[in-house]
């Protein structure tokens, strides 16, 4: 069974590297770009077929390894 | 010979590449990425270094800054256009040179120097280098050359494979590939031969004393050529 995460930092947290994007597609003519913000995305493939148990799984994964919580949301979808 | 290196922000290899140009006789220009025009000149160079600290991939905020425009149309009229490192990753991202440069296959970075085997002289960087390997040196995390199969042939077709990674004898292999770039791959031309990206530094290997001269035989066979 295969789990998608997407992590992304807290609202309010500098994310520089998606200022920086931002900047350059304002720079390229997509002037009405407001804001970027940067995040992850994994594909957590698991030996489980029940799809409660595997997301129960990844959600620990989320808070030990994948996602910092101080300064990151995890969102399994 | 007039000579301009493009600096973006987090370029560090911009002055090393401004002296090695004015030891062999050029007159450098230091141009700045905001810069709307660049000097007139017989070679833009794009230096090694972490341009926008490598934010999305590695150059491809660089290749789409101000400057850039300038730097395309000089590559397309024919100008020769030099990128090393970042310079190179730059080149791929603005779409003068094909592949991309991916993370280094053991995931580290690498700071020695390396052997390169010329693989073309049919060009103005390489003509008229005796050797047909060189020492220099390389620097990177990201220089696992990468490309598709159908450009990979068109690569090798056109014989626009510049430099690969060997050992001392030449030999090309699994063991002398320090990032796993694919075939060995170090550096590439355009179609045109105009346009050359290249992980390693030559301007590194300028002096004796410092490091070593391989990188001297470069310069000079390139300044012979503009003359």
């Amino acid at each position: 069974m295969k789990i998608k995460v997407i992590v992304t930092l807290k609202n309010g947290v500098l994310d520089p590297q998606g200022k920086a994007i931002q900047q350059t597609l304002n720079g390229m003519s997509f002037s009405n770009v407001e804001e970027i913000r940067q995040g992850k995305y994994f594909e957590v493939s698991l030996n489980e077929n029940n799809e409660t148990k595997a997301k129960a799984q990844v959600e620990e994964m989320c808070k030990k390894l994948l996602a910092n919580l101080v300064i990151e949301d995890y969102k399994i979808i | 010979m007039n000579s301009s290196v493009i600096i973006f922000p987090g370029s560090n290899c911009d002055r090393d590449m401004d002296v090695a140009l004015n030891k062999f006789g050029f007159k450098n220009k230091m141009v700045w990425h905001n810069d709307q025009s660049i000097p007139r000149s017989d070679l833009i160079v794009l230096p090694g270094g972490f341009s926008y600290g490598d934010y999305l991939r590695c150059g491809s905020i660089a290749s789409k800054s101000k400057i850039i425009r300038s730097v395309i149309d000089f590559a397309n009229s024919g100008g020769l256009v030099l990128g090393i490192c970042n310079g190179f990753q730059i080149l791929t991202e603005t779409g003068l040179l094909p592949g991309i440069l991916q993370q280094n296959k053991y995931l580290d970075f690498i700071c020695k120097n390396v052997f390169v085997k010329v693989k073309d002289k049919k060009n103005k960087y390489f003509n008229n280098i005796k050797k047909d390997i060189l020492e220099l040196h390389i620097a990177h995390n990201e220089g696992n050359f990468f490309c598709t199969e159908e450009e990979l042939k068109t690569l090798e077709d056109n014989n626009q494979i510049a430099v690969t990674y060997c050992n001392s004898e030449g030999l090309e292999n699994e063991d002398n590939n320090p990032n796993g770039a694919i075939n060995n791959i170090a550096g590439i031309f355009n179609k045109n031969k105009n346009v050359l990206g290249m992980m390693p530094h030559p301007e590194r290997m300028i002096d004796k004393y410092l490091s070593g001269e391989d990188g001297s035989l470069f310069f000079e066979n390139l300044l012979g050529n503009l003359k």
